[in-house]
């Protein structure tokens, strides 16, 4: 007796009407026929993707009763995310990771490209945000026992995003190459450096020799302009999916309502 | 959880579910508020804070004392208030290793089936404590004064042959300072005490010989002073050695 899976239809305020009879004729009104170009254009890609399907999915997936603004706090950091990606692309226009021209070229950014500096400002303090928001989301799923089955894996996908939220601010700071990023990372370094183990191979696996030369901007660069961003988009796309497939997990102080056995199940 | 307990969860959820509302258009109307306030707040700060950069790097003129981003202040505490050098690799790579491991594996030790914060007063409680400690800790970290000054008088034997001996020790005061050695040594009344070893004393236990050959060739995690030239470097290793118990260099 395996129930089928439908896919979750669209409230029915935003169905789409069936035609009747009495409708004026559409083809004459402009308006109408933009609408058939879209729908249409729509129906092209749906026919080829079934895209349709996954949309239907993902938007009108039940959110069960009783969710808050604590539930907003992952869209939040997601946003602060798509910040970085967005502020960073436009600062690696005219930043350039060697130790003569580093800091040449934030200046640059800062005094001479078209709001140069508040770009840069946008960067610098989303990153905050971006850690602050990482830690309030943590803390709901922490308080409101979410990492608990079935969530386990996601709770596990959200660690390793927090590991690389606090690397990519690590190797960010040295990049604007000033007396503060560049004394910090010297720290940071002989800090890794002191680890067991590994501690030895840090420092020239990450600084490219003993000292933070043009090689570490551009390793530290690749790391935080690449590799990371690259994990990053990876495990959210990892941890979205999870979320869409798993369900929205409820308030723990929330009950369900008593019901018959006639209840409409919309997903299951 | 066993397999009763874990259906008995699915069972309810699909029945809050049921009685929820569909993401498009109830929900994201919540999330799309959300979006506008995180973006505005980055704009505001970045309005009012703005991008400045401090001086262009400079690695042999080390006035900088380093300090970390502020959400790493709780970190920089907990360094500098774990002093035994054996516990130092411990606290700067331990301590985030185990808490990282903690989080990671926080679903497999945490087995209790109650989800309601109230009704798993162990791990509520645990996480008060670690969101308390990680405050008390950037506050301690916050208020920590730079570590770039060293407030010391000449000891009576350098103070009697004045002249150049004075000098070389005042031009070692001033870059004992400027190095920053007081971010990870307590000098006299100034300094952190730790991660590193306290100086007041160091001539105690160090020639001069033995002290220069220690800023060019430290023990990690302290960085390597080769870079100042071996002119600053002499006088460094001067003052330091006059640092010495009973030798009144104390202040």
């Amino acid at each position: 007796m395996a129930k089928i899976k439908l896919l979750p239809s669209p409230p029915a305020g935003l169905r789409p009407q069936p035609k009747r009879p009495e409708d004026p004729a559409v083809d004459d009104q402009p308006k109408d026929l933009v609408k058939e170009a879209g729908v249409s254009a729509a129906a092209w890609v749906d026919e080829r993707t079934s895209l349709s399907g996954t949309v239907r999915w993902v938007m009108f997936r039940p959110i069960p009763k009783g969710t808050n603004w604590f539930y907003t706090l992952g869209t939040a950091t997601m946003v602060a995310f798509i910040n970085q990606v967005i502020t960073g692309v436009v600062l690696a226009m005219y930043y350039d990771p060697s130790v003569t021209h580093a800091y040449e070229s934030m200046k640059y950014i800062n005094n001479e490209v078209f709001l140069g500096e508040f770009i840069h400002g946008m960067h610098r303090w989303g990153s905050t945000v971006m850690v602050i928001l990482v830690f309030l989301h943590m803390a709901r799923t922490f308080f409101f026992g979410a990492y608990k089955y079935p969530r386990e894996l996601n709770w596990i996908v959200g660690v390793a995003l927090l590991v690389l939220t606090l690397v990519m601010s690590v190797t960010g700071y040295l990049l604007p190459f000033d007396q503060r990023a560049y004394w910090a990372s010297v720290v940071a370094m002989n800090i890794g450096g002191n680890a067991p183990l590994l501690g030895p191979f840090t420092p020239p696996a990450a600084l490219g020799g003993p000292d933070v030369t043009t090689v570490t901007l551009s390793r530290f660069y690749a790391i935080h302009m690449m590799i990371i961003p690259g994990l990053i988009i990876g495990l959210i796309s990892a941890h979205l999916y999870l979320v869409i497939k798993l369900g929205t997990s409820a308030p723990p102080w929330v009950r369900a309502d008593k019901v018959g056995g006639d209840l409409k199940e919309h997903d299951a | 959880m066993n397999q009763r307990e874990k259906e008995e969860y699915l069972r309810e959820y699909s029945v809050l579910k049921a009685q929820g509302k569909p993401f498009f258009p109830y929900i994201i109307v919540k999330d799309g508020v959300m979006m506008i306030v995180v973006i505005g707040t980055i704009m505001l700060l970045s309005i009012v804070l703005g991008g400045e950069l401090t001086a262009k790097a400079d690695a042999t003129t080390t006035t900088y004392a380093p300090r970390p981003e502020w959400y790493y202040f709780w970190a920089f505490e907990l360094l500098r208030v774990i002093k035994p050098p054996a516990l130092v690799s411990l606290a700067t790579v331990g301590v985030p290793t185990i808490a990282m491991l903690l989080l990671f594996l926080l679903p497999f030790y945490d087995r209790n089936p109650e989800r309601h914060p109230l009704r798993r007063p162990v791990a509520t409680t645990a996480g008060i404590f670690v969101i308390g400690a990680m405050f008390f800790l950037s506050y301690l970290g916050a208020e920590a004064e730079p570590p770039s000054r060293v407030d010391m008088e000449p000891p009576p034997s350098v103070a009697t042959a004045g002249g150049a001996t004075l000098e070389k020790w005042e031009a070692g005061r001033k870059l004992v300072a400027q190095s920053s050695c007081g971010g990870c040594h307590k000098i006299g009344a100034n300094g952190n005490d730790g991660p590193g070893p306290q100086l007041t004393q160091i001539g105690d236990r160090l020639k001069q010989g033995a002290i220069r050959e220690t800023l060019i060739n430290p023990t990690l995690p302290m960085p390597s002073f080769a870079k100042l030239g071996p002119e600053k470097l002499d006088d460094i290793a001067f003052f330091l050695s006059t640092l010495k118990s009973g030798s009144g260099g104390g202040h």
